[in-house]
């Protein structure tokens, strides 16, 4: 994987990017997501969680199932703040 | 693990952060922050990322004033981007008693040199032309208020203590902290003994906890407050939109997303609650397409819970416990622990020190509840 590649294409993170927040000691999923961004876009981490798990597993040489997973801000599925106040969608 | 520090520092949010950074850049060495999950995972991780002037007590209002001249040039100053927004808040006022008491407000940001001026309902659409202000008595803006990153804010710290030779041990928690003849003498982690004469609780949520741990009674308490966030959309409108009566803010960030709150103290239950209810969502979606109804269609893509941690007046305790030499504080912020982190930190590095303070803190001492000499703040949300 070269730096370039893009991890979580909702916003817009680079292996690279990640790779420079490893390096510096953050190695829990949730210290990347919090500096990066990564994981927290539109789609909540949907298309990218997978990929970033098994990268940091790689970098740490650990096994995906070995990265701990935040329990908090669990994802919402997106919906229209108007249907949420319990008015009729347009 | 190391086995003697000169400040043990207990908490890794903007709070500690701050306070180690602070203590470092003044020659203090052998500094330890302890931090039992990782930084920024407390409310420093799940704030709203607000950042105002805008008080009604001289204290909150010197104290936000000093903090934003700090962030102003911090991102250069830590060598890291902070993402500070001088976007304004705009603060309703929906009552007549509020608008009365955000008259005076005003004349006193104004008279300790905060750029806030009350303005019309009229004045208000011009800065939010997308706002509704059917009801609207009048509005408080101060441009100079706005946002910046609560969770880069922590990291720049931590590693700016870093490079200055500040220890962080992550998944490390403060058990115990011991003392002799009312003098602190060492904290016991799970990670082993650290012997101290000096120890900071910035525990966050858990500061009652951390005085607990010490035989220290410190009157704090969690009261959850939630949170939602929406999808980014194109640029809306600047400033934070807030009101007290109506109970709600919400601001949207440079990335695009909104994001917003309210709380409901009168029926939470005091304690470490994190769970995000649906019924907040819905009554925030609400206030928010009230106030500005093309939010109509925008989508909520995540909401969550965090705690405020109160003080019985709504500002922080600030300094040394008088019974428990060498044991320090800084806790009980009820909502304003971001914002202020960058002039509480130096304030207590300058107490810890010894140093002249430059701020009036030492009215903000633990002792203030027992003589009485409460400073309430009107204006909290
Ligand atoms: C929904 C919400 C919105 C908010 N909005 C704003 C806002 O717009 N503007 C603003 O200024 N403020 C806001 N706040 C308040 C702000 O988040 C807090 O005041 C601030 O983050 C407090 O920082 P802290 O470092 O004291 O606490 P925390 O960030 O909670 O840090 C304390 C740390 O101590 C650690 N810890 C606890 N006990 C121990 C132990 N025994 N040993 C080791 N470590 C321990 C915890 O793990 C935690 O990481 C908001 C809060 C919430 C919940
Ligand atoms: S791809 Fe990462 S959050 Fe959507």
């Amino acid at each position: 994987m070269d730096d370039n590649t893009i991890i979580c294409r909702c916003e817009d993170v680079t292996w690279g990017e990640i790779r420079k927040q490893l390096d510096k000691g953050y190695t829990t999923l949730d210290e990347i997501k919090r500096i990066t961004r990564a994981g927290m876009g539109p789609c909540q981490g949907k298309t990218c969680q997978r990929i970033l798990l098994r990268a940091i597993a790689r970098y740490l040489n650990k096994k995906v199932e070995d990265i701990p997973i935040s329990t908090f801000r669990p994802p919402a599925k997106p919906i229209p703040l108007g249907t949420l106040a319990g008015e009729k969608d347009d | 693990m190391i086995k003697n520090a000169d400040v043990v520092i207990i908490g890794g949010g903007v709070q500690g952060n701050s306070i180690a950074y602070n203590l470092a850049k003044r020659g203090q060495k052998n500094i330890v922050i302890l931090e039992r999950n990782t930084c920024a995972s407390g409310s420093s991780g799940r704030c709203a990322a607000g950042v105002r002037q805008q008080f009604g007590t001289e204290m909150n209002c010197i104290l936000a004033r000093e903090s934003v001249r700090i962030l102003e040039q911090l991102s250069e100053e830590l060598d890291y981007d902070i993402e500070l927004n001088q976007k304004g808040y705009l603060i309703l006022a929906y009552t007549e008693k509020e608008l009365a008491q955000f008259k005076k407000n005003v004349q006193l940001q104004q008279s300790l040199g905060i750029a806030s001026k009350l303005i019309t309902p009229e004045e208000a659409k011009e800065i939010v032309p997308l706002i509704n202000i059917k009801d609207v008595l009048a509005a408080t803006y101060c441009p100079t208020d706005g946002n910046a990153n609560p969770l880069l804010t922590t990291f720049a710290y931590a590693e700016a203590a870093r490079r200055l030779g500040v220890k962080l041990y992550r998944f490390t928690e403060a058990q115990k902290i011991e003392s002799e003849h009312n003098q602190v003498t060492a904290v016991l982690t799970n990670q082993g003994r650290i012997s101290t004469n000096t120890v900071v609780n910035a525990a966050g949520e858990y500061a009652k906890e951390v005085g607990e741990i010490a035989g220290v009674e410190i009157p704090v308490y969690s009261q959850r407050h939630q949170i939602l966030v929406t999808e980014p959309i194109e640029p809306l409108w600047d400033p934070m939109l807030m009101s007290f009566s109506r109970n709600f803010y919400f601001q949207q960030l440079p990335n695009g997303t909104i994001v917003g709150g309210y709380g409901d103290p009168k029926n939470e239950i005091i304690g470490h609650n994190l769970r995000a209810t649906w019924q907040f969502s819905k009554v925030m979606a609400k206030k928010m397409i009230q106030l500005v109804p093309a939010l109509k269609n925008v989508h909520m893509v995540r909401q969550w819970a965090g705690s405020y941690i109160m003080s019985p007046d709504s500002q922080p305790i600030l300094g040394e416990h008088p019974q428990l030499n060498g044991y320090y504080m800084s806790v009980g912020f009820s909502g304003h622990g971001y914002m202020l982190a960058p002039v509480s930190g130096k304030m207590l590095a300058q107490c810890i020190l010894e140093q002249e303070i430059e701020l009036p803190i030492e009215k903000l001492d633990i002792g203030r509840f027992e003589r009485g000499e409460l400073i309430l703040e009107p204006s909290v949300v």
